[in-house]
């Protein structure tokens, strides 16, 4: 009896990932099969490389956040415990960065190049952070314009699996703004007050 | 409220600028500045502007090569759809809402060039 649970469980389970399977979209067996997939079509026609082209706007924001970060720990402005949450939040920064370059190379694209910490210095004008709040409340406005940039960019996607993705990327910034906002000791975002 | 009511560059802008203001902080603000240019160029003195002419921003051909000047109404079809107004640029961001592209537009106009 426990047998026949487990063959029918499993049988299922093939099932489930068959149909899972045929749902996929040629980008995303691309990305499965680690195979460029430069020239290929999505499921509603779609070429490939407006994804890419999305997925490096997408990057050039991450590029920036970990230099944002970067120019807020070199102020001296942020005390030990606090520089400690925003040098573990410059790593999830690092790890998504890793992540977009890594679908953009299987996608056939060429990823977004950083630029220098000193042009990001410039475009995001650090120069008028002068406290410890002042830091907080500038990568406060940073996480919050990422987490309104990635859910604005989730229908742009014609592959499912890359609009997960960015709901994901959507997902850590909302919760560094999060922990950034209490730290200011403002109240608690208002649902559905994201992507508006 | 400030209302702007006017013709810029032969375009009618009707929306809200106040408004505008706060859309474009909490929407465009993580690519775009009015006065840096960052993930996008930066926006003051957009009305007028002939696309893809701020000086030493990376544009995509799709933008270099446009023959569109920034109105009203090119910046509400761009708004709305930016791949559609012009295929192979990189903005994957559009304003589905009318009001809201309205008033964005209206706080763009009152940006003007320094």
């Amino acid at each position: 009896m426990i047998k026949h649970q487990q063959s029918s469980h499993d049988t299922s389970r093939r099932r489930l990932l068959l149909r899972g399977t045929t749902a996929l979209s040629a980008t995303a067996v691309a990305l499965l099969a680690g195979v460029p997939a430069k020239a290929a079509k999505s499921a509603t026609g779609q070429d490939a490389s407006r994804d890419a082209a999305v997925l490096n706007t997408a990057l050039a924001l991450e590029h920036e956040a970990i230099n944002a970060y970067t120019l807020g720990a070199q102020s001296k402005l942020l005390e030990k415990p606090v520089l400690a949450v925003a040098l573990k939040f410059q790593g999830d920064h690092k790890v998504h960065r890793d992540r977009l370059v890594s679908v953009l190379k299987t996608l056939g694209a060429t990823p977004a190049e950083e630029r220098t910490l000193a042009v990001y210095a410039q475009a995001l004008d650090v120069e008028k952070l002068k406290s410890q709040a002042d830091v907080l409340d500038f990568a406060a406005g940073l996480e919050h314009g990422a987490v309104n940039a990635y859910l604005g960019i989730i229908p742009s996607f014609a592959d499912r699996p890359l609009a997960k993705l960015a709901g994901q990327l959507a997902a850590d910034e909302t919760e560094h703004f999060v922990v950034l906002s209490q730290a200011l000791g403002r109240e608690l975002p208002a649902p559905l007050s994201f992507g508006v | 409220m400030t209302l702007v009511f006017g013709v810029a560059r032969g375009s009618p802008v009707t929306g809200s600028v106040a408004r505008g203001k706060e859309l474009y902080e909490s929407r465009c603000t993580a690519c775009h500045s009015l006065d840096h240019a960052r993930i996008g160029p930066a926006h003051r003195g957009v009305f007028g502007r002939h696309a893809g002419q701020v000086a030493g921003f990376d544009y995509s051909e799709a933008l270099r090569s446009a023959h569109v000047t920034w109105t009203a109404r090119s910046l509400d079809r761009w708004l709305t759809d930016p791949e559609a107004f012009l295929p192979g640029q990189k903005m994957g961001y559009s304003v589905a809402d009318a009001q809201d592209r309205a008033d964005i537009i209206s706080f763009l106009a009152s940006a003007e060039a320094r």
